[in-house]
């Protein structure tokens, strides 16, 4: 196909598109319009912290995630029991993790733009998080450092991810305003482990993303 | 109160018996009755079959009929969905031809009441003062329940019967596949709805089942009868008409 | 791979023919009925726990109707943002557009594959997988490259995948219910779990014949797994992708793709090349918007309060992010008939559809037939709005009637599209089609309803009707036990009723003649009950 007629299909669509709704508006009217849009919905929870937290640790047990409560400095010392409980000597790191959540003993591999078939030498993976919804028992992470790229936090059958308390947002609203910034990076909301219900529509954890998850709520 | 009755179309020609009851309880509750002689029909059968433009003239009908009316009663909540969804929009189109209809129905509608909806909503009652020894299940017209959202209303004035027996049907929520020229345009899956409707009426092993609406009656009371199950529709009015004399 | 026969809304029995053939399928319906009641259970207890779902309805009903009335800006706002983050954006008018654009990208993207060996798709002695037959594909055409693909209706809606194979590029469905659908060679029949018409003893056959093994246990966490290991494979090799989106967002340019598995995520990280189809009507206008539509697409789709991932992405990502995803990006906009609904503004609402699929779990009528008797990839309530729009009421004439007009799919809208008012409206739009002049005298229903409609025009003619019904009537009255009249059997059309159901005989006396007769009594105390 040529330019030409590519720009010809543009131009027809937007133009049947323009004949039916009209001209395409400026920025501004449009931006007052959508700023006038009924919001009655609950932007943020007027629950407690604790009760917050509680939610989300509940959320998180509901898709079968296992969560531990730790002190920063618990945290390389909950990650040695993970992984020595899964018997693994080494695990998937994102470059800018933390260097005190690494405990000592295990091998930590910073991912240095790893192919398909070597992410898939690994069987766990330890990443932190930009932020997690009670509500949904959601956990947020982004392309930054300590996170890492998403494949890395994909294709290793286990996840530990780190979440601070104050961290945590109570609703999806919350949530999205604090992603405003930083709306462009590669982002992911993961909410438990890989699942499907496509078989009878009974839920089963585990398809092709990690199939378990274990969060550190750091406070 | 002076209440003018909008019999419907269905009702009048083959389901009279509803109409005579609705007279019995409003009388039984001190109302006088109307019944306006010009009236014929809402037009929902040709409006939901998209025959949109034979509905038109049924408009101005009914205005003409009742706009004088204090209230007006129907014993169909599919009719007065159709008059509440489309009579405004209708008149629009009418306007030009039929000037000041707009704010006609505008006013009239308001008026305008479903059988049990009237006894609940408009004179705030739960007991009518009814009585009716059988075992009774009630089927929610999705009219009623999604379109007059008429809730326990129903309900209630049964429970409040004396002598009955109320008994719960399971997924009341469900179609029982009516939908007007559905059940002749789509047969087949009609009557695949309307099985797991009599299996649910039968389930609960009532002796009779009643609605808001004798369409929906029609139809499961057909095959009721077809599989000789010996189970009865009746018309909530005729429940509620019931009396130990 | 992908045989059978196509959905294909232009060819398509009409509904109540196609319908009947599924309503005698008892597997089907037992199928069907179980996933819809406990989608529709699962559905009502996360709503249900939702203080404030209503306002989220309205809000997400006021920002799509907010973004179709501002497409123009919405779309070249995309495009803009889109493109400086990297991505291609690619326009189609129709589905054979489409289907070029896609295929000639996806060629591009194989072809680059090859002349960089060292990233090649298929190092040498790698196991060949299922293909049918090795290096070619499906229709005996030389097997030219791969492509995986996550689930997407609007390359379903396309028949994208016949496309791929009939140049030699084997499309892996990666969905779980879409690779059920692929290796049983069988069409989607629910816009998010296509499967769902089948079990698991009719899956566990598929996956047996067509992943060659030789045990596979029943349980669907057996059936999972052998999906994972059948998959994982393919993930690690394939350099393209092929996506829909659930959302484009217009101020990023950025795209959302909503999933459970992994596989999106796997098709959207993996592969060098990533091509994503998307209607023109998928556009939303800010980040912001999906603080609605994520609340309450997965509880209305799934019946969950989120599902398991959703990945937000834009462009090929710079700085930092370069190296996350694919090197390249190319969104396909397509229209297809989308610019057809558009155009009839009482049934431009269609368009507001964020394709979560809860009407159809709540409609009782895809209940009782499942997917495939709307002959559309899109069935169920919005199918029956949706079909005949995108083909410009041309075709699929049946669908707008295929619905009791219940009310129960636009009761559980996220985005309160009223289905119940655009059917009947779309049946005006039939009916225009099919009456005036000759077309009506030779059409037994509009003759018959303009009868009907000239008999309520006036009282005298209606007195008269009741009169001749009831005269009509009586030869076909049959008394039963309880010497109560009835009718078991009525001709022509009117049959259908007949064929299950008696109907009752009409009443001696209309409820007007009782009437008057009182009147002229003189005494209010009638006879009543």
């Amino acid at each position: 196909m040529t330019e030409s007629s590519a720009m010809s299909s543009r131009e027809a669509i937007l133009s049947r598109v323009r004949g039916i709704v009209g001209e395409a508006r400026d920025a501004d009217t449009v931006g007052l319009e959508w700023a006038a849009l009924p919001r009655a919905y609950n932007a943020a929870s007027a629950a407690d912290r604790d009760a917050v937290l509680l939610r989300l640790i509940d959320r998180l047990h509901d898709y079968d995630a296992q969560v531990y409560r730790v002190s920063p400095e618990e945290i390389a010392g909950t990650v040695r029991e993970i992984v020595s409980l899964l018997g693994l000597t080494e695990v998937l790191v994102p470059a800018g993790l933390a260097q005190g959540w690494l405990p000592d003993g295990v091998a930590f591999v910073k991912d240095e733009g790893f192919s398909p078939r070597e992410l898939d030498r690994f069987t766990a993976v330890l990443t932190g998080s930009t932020l997690a919804i009670a509500e949904t028992g959601t956990l947020v992470l982004q392309n930054l450092p300590g996170q890492g790229r998403r494949a890395a936090t994909l294709v290793p059958d286990v996840h530990l991810c780190v979440v601070r308390e104050q961290d945590v947002v109570a609703t999806v609203p919350e949530a999205m305003r604090r992603l405003q910034a930083t709306a462009e990076l590669p982002t992911t909301f993961i909410s438990g482990p890989s699942a499907t219900a496509d078989i009878e529509m009974t839920r089963i954890k585990g398809v092709h993303g990690p199939r378990f998850l274990h969060v550190l709520l750091v406070r | 109160m002076k209440v003018a009755l909008f019999i419907t179309c269905y009702n009048d020609t083959l389901f009279p018996e509803a109409g005579r009851a609705v007279v019995a309880v409003l009388e039984r509750l001190g109302h006088t009755v109307e019944f306006p002689a010009g009236q014929t029909c809402c037009g929902q059968m040709h409006y939901n079959t998209g025959y949109q433009a034979e509905a038109l003239p049924l408009l101005p009908r009914f205005v003409a009929q009742f706009r004088h009316a204090e209230a007006v009663v129907v014993p169909s909540s599919s009719c007065v969905t159709m008059m509440r969804e489309h009579y405004p929009g209708m008149a629009q189109r009418l306007e030009k031809e039929h000037p000041g209809i707009v704010d006609e129905v505008a006013s009239l509608l308001p008026r305008v009441w479903e059988f049990s909806e009237f006894l609940t909503k408009k004179l705030g009652l739960k007991d009518v003062g009814a009585y009716y020894p059988h075992r009774v299940t009630y089927h929610a017209s999705c009219h009623g329940l999604r379109g007059l959202a008429l809730g326990d209303g129903p309900e209630t004035l049964l429970a409040n019967v004396r002598g009955i027996d109320l008994v719960k049907l399971d997924k009341v929520e469900q179609c029982c596949g009516f939908g007007g020229t559905f059940a002749v345009k789509n047969a087949e899956v009609s009557s695949a709805m309307l099985a797991e409707k009599t299996t649910a009426v039968l389930n609960t092993r009532a002796e009779c089942v009643t609605a808001c609406d004798n369409s929906c009656l029609m139809h499961i009371g057909g095959a009721l009868h077809r599989q000789r199950t010996g189970v009865q529709t009746v018309h909530i009015a005729e429940i509620l008409a019931g009396d130990e004399a | 791979m992908s045989g059978g026969t196509a959905l294909n809304p232009k060819t398509a029995p009409p509904f109540p023919i196609a319908a009947t053939a599924m309503v005698g399928n008892t597997q089907l319906r037992k199928n069907v009925r179980h996933a819809t009641d406990v989608i529709q259970a699962k559905r009502a207890r996360v709503v249900g726990e939702m203080p404030d779902w209503q306002a989220l309805r309205d809000a997400g009903s006021a920002v799509r109707e907010h973004t179709i009335r501002n497409l123009p800006f919405y779309l070249e706002q995309f495009e803009r943002n889109c493109t400086a983050a990297g991505g291609h954006v690619h326009w189609a008018r129709d589905a054979a557009e489409a289907r070029a654009i896609v295929v000639r990208l996806a060629q591009e993207a194989i072809a680059r594959g090859r002349t960089a060996p060292s990233i090649a798709g298929r190092p040498a002695g790698e196991p060949q997988g299922t293909h049918p037959g090795a290096g070619e594909a499906a229709d005996g055409v030389a097997l030219q490259g791969e492509v995986i693909k996550i689930k997407s209706m609007t390359t379903e809606e396309i028949q994208l995948n016949r496309a791929l194979e009939s140049v030699g590029i084997h499309p892996y469905e990666t969905d779980l219910a879409e690779l059920i659908i692929q290796l049983g060679q069988d069409q989607p029949s629910h816009i998010v779990v296509p499967a769902l018409h089948k079990n698991r003893q009719q899956i566990r056959e598929i996956f047996l014949r067509e992943m060659k093994l030789e045990h596979l246990g029943e349980s669907p966490q057996d059936l999972a797994d052998a999906a994972r290991r059948f998959l994982r494979e393919k993930f690690l090799r394939v350099e393209t992708a092929i996506s829909g989106a659930n959302f484009l967002i217009a101020e990023t340019g950025g795209v959302c793709v909503v999933e459970s598995e992994g596989n999106g995520r796997m098709c959207l990280t993996l592969p060098k090349t990533l091509i994503t189809l998307a209607g023109i009507d998928k556009v939303v206008p800010r980040f912001q918007d999906l603080e609605v539509l994520l609340q309450t697409l997965p509880r209305s789709a799934t019946g969950e309060r989120m599902n398991p991932y959703n990945s937000v992405w834009t462009g090929v990502g710079k700085g930092y992010a370069a190296g996350d995803g694919p090197e390249h990006f190319h969104v396909v906009l397509i229209d297809n008939g989308r610019t057809e609904v558009l155009a009839d503004a009482e049934a431009r609402q269609t368009l507001h559809c964020i394709r979560c699929g809860a009407c159809q779990n709540a409609c009782p009528v895809y209940r009782e037939t499942g997917g495939h008797a709307y002959g559309s990839v899109y069935a169920g309530p919005i199918g029956a709005i949706l079909t005949p729009q995108l083909l410009g009421m041309h075709y699929a004439q049946s669908l707008p009637y295929a619905s009791s007009l219940c009310g129960a799919c636009y009761e559980v809208c996220p985005v309160k599209i009223n289905i119940p008012e655009v059917l009947v409206h779309l049946r005006g739009r039939v009916v225009e089609e099919n009456t005036g002049g000759l077309k009506t005298i030779t059409n037994p229903e509009a003759m018959a309803m303009k009868a009907a409609g000239a008999i309520f025009r006036s009282e005298g003619r209606f007195r008269a009707a009741q009169r001749l019904g009831r005269m009509g009537e009586t030869p076909l009255e049959r008394r039963d036990g309880q010497g109560q009249k009835w009718v078991s059997w009525l001709p022509g059309m009117l049959g259908g009723w007949t064929n299950v159901r008696d109907l009752r005989a009409m009443p001696q006396q209309t409820f007007r003649e009782w009437w008057e007769e009182r009147e002229r009594k003189g005494a209010p105390a009638g006879e009543a009950g």
